[in-house]
């Protein structure tokens, strides 16, 4: 395990209550692609002091006293779902759960409606996770309460991307030239779209692997190229794109995994989940390939033997667990970043 | 809906194709009818003189392909809705597709929607049959009573005839009775689940693309059955560079019997509209850009999608040379929950009859398009289509549907004032040059002067 953590100093200590009304214009935190990278070194320091107060043996402080959060979670989710619920807690907020099974989305109640339902009743925060791309920009358009992304459809998860910065940075000091390789469904994959964003704004040098099928056919033949309207200067111009695992993953020095659905065999992405395993999965013989001190990140759920050999998973390379803790952390930072105005 | 007693227009600039006319004329209607067309017309004891000085004077436009809604969908359009904001367009004749409920595959169905038309229509109506019963592809529908009943064509628009036998069954059949099959193109295993066109824009969205080569494959399948056939085939709301570039060749092989169209939209606007526009009101055209609360924007939500810039000035391009024969609008209206939604539910459509000249007066204004070829385009063109002499023109004796525009006006859309139900329109808050002023159908003034 490498042990090169290089703390930065900590510039602010956001605990105490965060008084007064709500910002007039709310922080919606959307995606990652209107974050400066000094905002994103803010969210990664104040991230810092909550994980600090996550060791705590009493964890609580007043930061978000009398503050109401609802989470409206569209689709399945454990860790997303629970880290929101106790970053929360432990900031002294109310947290309040809906989900769309026992709600009255059940009943065909729109988003339209079921979001109005939930700002008249005054919350402060709306942490929305939903299957369709877009969704909390939607929201965003007519609510005063501040919209979290926790995930929309196939295009952003800002949190996950957030978590997965720092936990590189808490391993390395630094994100700033590091070979970040991001293995698999980035067709489908809010994940990778978040970390591209994350990644190329603090500096990686970031490389995308995945079935010529799970790539999306822009970035097939390479990003930025200028065949397209409008994309000279691309973002993501520096970014590499590989079909072939093997010459992915040399001298990496994060590989991040993504979950392969198994809708995709059935779309006609793969011929096989096996054969997606034989060619993309992660196995400790490919791991060799990378550099010595590199690590293995997965956003989860897993799916151990497709996308990645619990050897690996479970292996000393892999900072699976500590991802979910520092989600926690991230968390709390961002639920007091969405009720504070922007400062940088 | 003649009007009797006598009219003059005077003092504008006449334009009208079918005729070559372009210059400083007088046009005089009596009795619903245009009576004649000269200099400085003396103006009549008993009448009405409409001065239309600084103003051009059109035929009243044709639109060949829109969706009225009604039977079956009145909460978003109804025949007296829609052809009021026909006429506050400009057309005079629409041709309305028959993806209704109960669908226009019978000659039933046809005959109410005639009949509701003649009682509360603004504009002249004609109806399009459906291809196959219940526009579901199976079977074909009854085609040579729908034909009788008075359809202008058959479709199963909003879907493509996705069977290519029954496509080649449709244009074999059709042909006995001389009118068009005019198909949605879209091959539906490339089209599946797809909200928006694929390219850079769907991919920073995170929304499922739907290729150009969706299109083409159709297109370049229902030539070929055209070809085999000799049926009249006629491609609905053509988008694609690839789809005009077969329409080219098979104009080139001498086949007399395919055409195109192209929509307002499709010729001003890209899939960069998905994006919404940025806080100061202009469009977002680069990657740079963070997404804002205005992305996802439903209202330019369309099927076949916005394209590509390269496909838009290609379909402008096609449209000058002729390769497309007309412009339709395919005026899709739909209610607010219909759009107030994600992307992904949102319904497929725009709401296009009161803001497609201004849209399209943007192609004449930069340079890209003459007025008198756009002019032909709206009025001439599709009437020769609809093998009509007495309408897209302004010929002695043709039935005196006129449209009066200030192609200078600048006018901010503003869907509260629309006519339509459908306030489903991405220029919502746009600044437009160019202006219809004053609709007459068969001589009446149907939208004020």
């Amino acid at each position: 395990m490498p042990t090169t953590t290089r703390r930065r100093p900590v510039r602010q200590a956001p605990l105490s209550p965060a008084n007064g009304a709500r910002p007039a214009t709310p922080r919606h935190i959307l995606d990652l692609d209107d974050f400066t990278q000094e905002e994103i070194e803010v969210v990664l320091q104040n991230t810092e002091v909550m994980r600090e107060v996550l060791q705590r043996d009493i964890k609580k402080v007043p930061t978000l006293r009398g503050k109401t959060i609802i989470t409206l979670f569209y689709e399945a989710s454990t860790r997303t779902r629970v880290s929101f619920e106790q970053a929360g807690k432990i900031l002294s907020a109310d947290v309040i759960n809906v989900s769309g099974s026992g709600s009255s989305v059940e009943k065909g109640e729109s988003l339209y409606n079921t979001a109005l339902t939930l700002q008249a009743m005054n919350a402060d925060i709306i942490v929305m996770r939903h299957p369709h791309s877009g969704a909390p920009h939607f929201l965003s358009r007519f609510l005063n309460s501040a919209v979290i992304n926790a995930g929309d459809g196939t295009h952003a998860h800002p949190t996950q991307a957030l978590l997965d910065l720092f936990t590189i940075r808490d391993h390395f000091g630094k994100v700033e030239g590091l070979k970040v390789v991001i293995v698999g469904d980035l067709l489908y994959s809010r994940v990778a779209r978040s970390n591209l964003w994350g990644l190329t704004k603090m500096g990686a040098d970031v490389t995308l692997c995945a079935p010529p099928t799970l790539i999306p056919s822009d970035f097939l033949g390479g990003i930025g190229n200028g065949i397209h309207d409008g994309t000279s200067g691309h973002p993501f111009a520096g970014v590499k794109v590989e079909t072939n695992v093997e010459s992915a993953l040399t001298d990496a020095d994060v590989v991040m995994t993504l979950r392969l659905q198994s809708e995709r065999q059935e779309a006609g992405h793969l011929p096989t989940l096996r054969e997606y395993s034989r060619m993309y999965g992660i196995t400790p013989r490919r791991m060799q390939l990378a550099k010595p001190e590199a690590l293995v990140m997965h956003p989860g759920p897993m799916n151990e033997g497709i996308e990645i050999d619990p050897e690996v998973a479970h292996g000393a390379q892999a900072v699976i667990e500590e991802q979910v803790t520092h989600g926690v952390a991230v968390r709390m930072a961002l639920l007091y970043a969405a009720v504070t105005p922007r400062t940088v | 809906m003649a009007q009797s007693g006598i009219t003059l227009i005077k003092g504008g600039r006449l334009i009208d194709p079918s005729q070559g006319i372009d210059g400083n004329c007088d046009l005089l209607v009596e009795n619903g009818v245009v009576s004649g067309v000269a200099q400085n017309i003396t103006p009549p004891e008993h009448g009405t003189v409409i001065d239309a000085a600084g103003m051009v004077v059109s035929p009243g436009f044709v639109d060949v392909h829109c969706h009225l809604r009604e039977p079956g969908f009145e909460d978003k359009e109804t025949i007296a809705t829609g052809t009021l904001a026909a006429a506050r367009g400009g057309f005079t004749t629409v041709c309305a597709m028959p993806n209704t409920n109960p669908a226009m595959d019978t000659a039933a169905t046809l005959e109410y929607v005639l009949r509701k038309a003649r009682d509360e229509a603004t504009v002249r109506v004609l109806p399009i049959g459906s291809v196959t019963k219940r526009s579901a592809g199976a079977e074909l529908a009854e085609m040579g009573e729908l034909a009788e009943a008075g359809a202008i064509g058959f479709s199963d628009d909003g879907n493509p005839v996705f069977n290519a036998n029954i496509m080649r069954q449709a244009l074999a059949y059709s042909s006995a009775v001389g009118l068009p099959v005019i198909n949605h193109c879209e091959e539906p295993s490339l089209f599946h689940g797809g909200s928006m066109n694929e390219g850079w824009v769907s991919n920073r969205l995170g929304l499922k693309g739907i290729p150009n080569a969706s299109e083409d494959i159709m297109v370049g399948r229902d030539i070929e059955l055209a070809a085999l056939t000799g049926g009249r085939y006629h491609v609905a709301h053509l988008t694609t560079e690839g789809s005009l570039e077969l329409v080219r060749r098979a104009k080139e092989r001498g086949m007399m019997n395919v055409s195109a169209e192209v929509t307002p939209h499709h010729l001003t606007m890209t899939d960069v509209a998905a994006l919404g526009r940025s806080a100061d009101g202009s469009s977002i055209n680069c990657m740079f850009a963070p997404l804002t609360p205005a992305a996802y924007d439903t209202t330019a939500k369309v099927n076949p999608p916005l394209r590509a810039k390269k496909d838009m000035n290609a379909l402008v391009a096609g449209l000058r040379d002729g390769v497309i024969d007309f412009i339709a609008t395919d005026h899709a209206p739909h209610n607010f929950t219909g759009k107030q939604c994600t992307f992904h539910e949102a319904d497929f459509g725009i709401s296009v009859f009161e803001t497609a000249l201004g849209q399209l007066m943007e192609l004449v204004h930069s340079g890209a398009l003459e007025l008198p070829l756009l002019i032909e385009k709206l009025t001439a063109s599709p009437a020769r289509f609809l093998h009509r002499n007495d309408i897209g023109t302004l010929r002695q004796g043709a039935v005196a549907d006129i449209t009066i525009i200030d192609i200078d006006e600048e006018w901010v859309v503003d869907t509260a004032q629309f006519a339509s139900k459908g306030k489903n329109t991405p220029l919502q808050g746009a600044t437009l040059r160019g202006r219809v002023h004053a609709t007459l159908v068969g001589g009446e003034v149907v939208h004020p002067w």
